[in-house]
């Protein structure tokens, strides 16, 4: 995965956050931050709890907006990369709907974007393919394990061929087993798209170096770009690559920069 | 040799749990219905039968307790009320069962029209209390406010007022709908505004419009609470239509049954029992038939929800 010509794809300038808090406090989550994300990349925003890695994912969506600064998604407002369908967005919860099965779910994006019948059918089935679940189709959601289910809304959010993948703490309520299976299965299926950006969420050390390209650390309260490490790890990545020294180093070199920010330290998960 | 023991986990934690086979639960469920019914049957005739023993009068700590409530005048046994039903009502005329069913289709006719009005007044209600907060805070507690008033004292007024714009027969089927729109208004509301944050996100994600948000989303969303609100809606369009039936001068249905079984009763007391019995089928039978139409429509429940 070499960055041979270099296109930035989301661009964010200056950004700050605060909102008025439950008890009418003004909380200041984000305060000033600057960096670019180029096109193919796969980069993680990791941090303590409240570093507001989960508010810059969604100004970025355009599901929150920011209260100073600019950032740009393919060259545009974040609100009308999300009017053309640029992205494709994955919660930590796979919020699929109960009421449609598998393969409706996958093709939910599908309808709304007026794509003809069969057409949707044939995306749909394909990504579910792709996350090798073509055999549960049929199924309704509670049917799947949490990990199935994870796999169907990553299929949901590809089906419609979005070029950026954002995706908040998407393995967080995992267990690790399954978690470091879901990770093989995604750089499977970032390898398989070529050009797509993912911009990945997470409170592990272990999974952001794992997966990421560039791991950006943010501090906490309010949320401060702490550093952002070039992860150069080989790649393709499989298990083997948890056994590396440079695996190692790196984890620590994160770790080390979470400290260096302020923050609660204890809410971090390697 | 080594024998590749690492089994690699190529089956993956299929459905988490199999349906329990549906058989053997409707099988029970009937088996407690018909258990209660005979049980009810005993209470009753065991009743009457010490009552009797006793001369319908207990002595207790000095007092003696009047139990003629329960001799043949007062409280008919089963088998009189069974045996009213194929005795004509009147010298002459058809057996009773025939009558009450006639009755039975103009009523259950009366309440389906009051059903079908009430919900679709409640959910276009639900609908836009769900999308504007000024409507919901101006509106909603008239809604509520609406069925504090007895229907008996407006029953004769909607009589009167569409009697008086030439629409006779929407009568009943209005004050039935009184009734039924109520339970549709307060459970569609909340089916189409409990909807997870996330759910709603997704919508946003995807820039769906606000008619798709609905559509894909709230409705789905509500449909298990609506039909909860459609199951006491089903009942209460029965109790509705004979309310109605009253003030209405319309001498088809069961409400007149009722009044002028009511009037006879010291004589035949079982007439009034058996039109009970076929009032109290009709209200259970709608309601099965919208509980069938919801198994057939929420299909995507797990078997553990119910």
């Amino acid at each position: 995965m070499g960055q041979k010509n270099v296109a930035t794809v989301i661009s964010i300038k200056n950004i700050t956050k605060k909102f008025r808090g439950s008890d009418g406090e003004q909380v200041h989550a984000i305060d000033n931050i600057n960096f670019d994300i180029v096109e193919g990349e796969f980069i993680s925003l990791i941090g303590p709890s409240g570093c507001g890695k989960s508010t810059l994912l969604r100004m970025i969506a355009d599901l929150i907006e920011p209260s100073e600064g600019t950032i740009s998604v393919n060259g545009k407002s974040p609100r009308q990369a999300r009017l053309d369908r640029d992205y494709g967005f994955v919660f930590q919860s796979p919020t699929l709907y109960d009421w449609r099965t598998v393969l409706q779910n996958v093709e939910l994006p599908l309808e709304i974007m007026k794509y003809p019948k069969a057409k949707r059918r044939e995306r749909a089935e394909e990504m579910l393919g792709l996350v090798e679940l073509g055999s549960f189709v049929n199924k309704y959601p509670w049917q799947l394990s949490g990990g199935m289910q994870q796999r169907v809304s990553i299929a949901r959010a590809l089906a419609f061929e979005p070029t950026i993948l954002l995706m908040d703490e998407p393995f967080g309520a995992l267990d690790e087993m399954t978690r470091e299976r879901m990770n093989n299965e995604l750089l499977r299926i970032w390898t398989a798209i070529p050009h797509m950006t993912v911009v990945f969420v997470t409170h592990s050390i272990a999974e952001a170096v794992y997966l990421s390209d560039r791991v950006v650390v943010l501090s906490a309260r309010p949320g401060r770009l702490a550093t952002i490490i070039d992860v150069d790890l080989p790649r393709p990545r499989g298990p083997e690559t948890r056994d590396l020294d440079q695996f190692f180093h790196l984890t620590s070199q994160v770790r080390h920069s979470l400290r260096g920010g302020v923050g609660d330290l204890s809410k971090v998960i390697e | 040799m080594v024998a590749n023991a690492q089994k690699s986990p190529s089956t993956p934690p299929l459905a988490r749990a199999e349906a329990p086979p549906a058989d053997t639960s409707a099988v029970r469920r009937v088996a407690g219905i018909v258990a209660l019914v005979i049980l009810a049957a005993l209470l009753w005739e065991g009743a009457k039968a010490f009552a009797s023993s006793v001369d319908y009068a207990l002595p207790i700590a000095g007092a003696t307790l009047d139990l003629t409530v329960f001799n043949d005048q007062q409280l008919p046994h089963l088998g009189a009320i069974a045996n009213a039903f194929v005795q004509p009502a009147q010298r002459n005329g058809p057996p009773l069962y025939s009558e009450l069913l006639s009755a039975s289709a103009f009523t259950l006719q009366m309440a389906i029209g009051g059903f079908l009005m009430g919900g679709i007044i409640g959910f276009a209600l639900a609908v836009i209390f769900a999308h504007s907060r000024f409507m919901q805070g101006g509106c909603l507690p008239y809604v509520v406010a609406s069925q504090t008033v007895p229907i008996l004292a407006i029953a004769p007024m909607i009589v009167i007022w569409l009697g008086r714009a030439g629409f006779q027969e929407l009568a009943i089927p209005v004050i039935a709908a009184y009734l039924t729109f109520f339970p549709v208004v307060i459970y569609s509301l909340r089916g189409l505004t409990a909807v997870p944050p996330t759910a709603l996100e997704l919508m946003n994600s995807y820039a769906a419009s606000k008619w798709e948000t609905l559509v894909k989303l709230r409705l789905p969303n509500a449909l298990p609470h609506i039909f909860t609100a459609l199951k006491l809606s089903a009942t209460a369009s029965v109790v509705g239509a004979i309310i109605g039936e009253l003030p209405s001068g319309i001498q088809q249905g069961l409400g007149i049954a009722i009044l002028n079984f009511a009037r006879s009763y010291t004589q035949s007391p079982e007439r009034l029992w058996a039109t009970i019995v076929m009032a109290g089928a009709v209200g259970i039978g709608f309601f099965v038939v919208i509980v069938i139409l919801e198994r057939l429509i929420v299909r995507w429940k797990r078997p553990e929800d119910g």
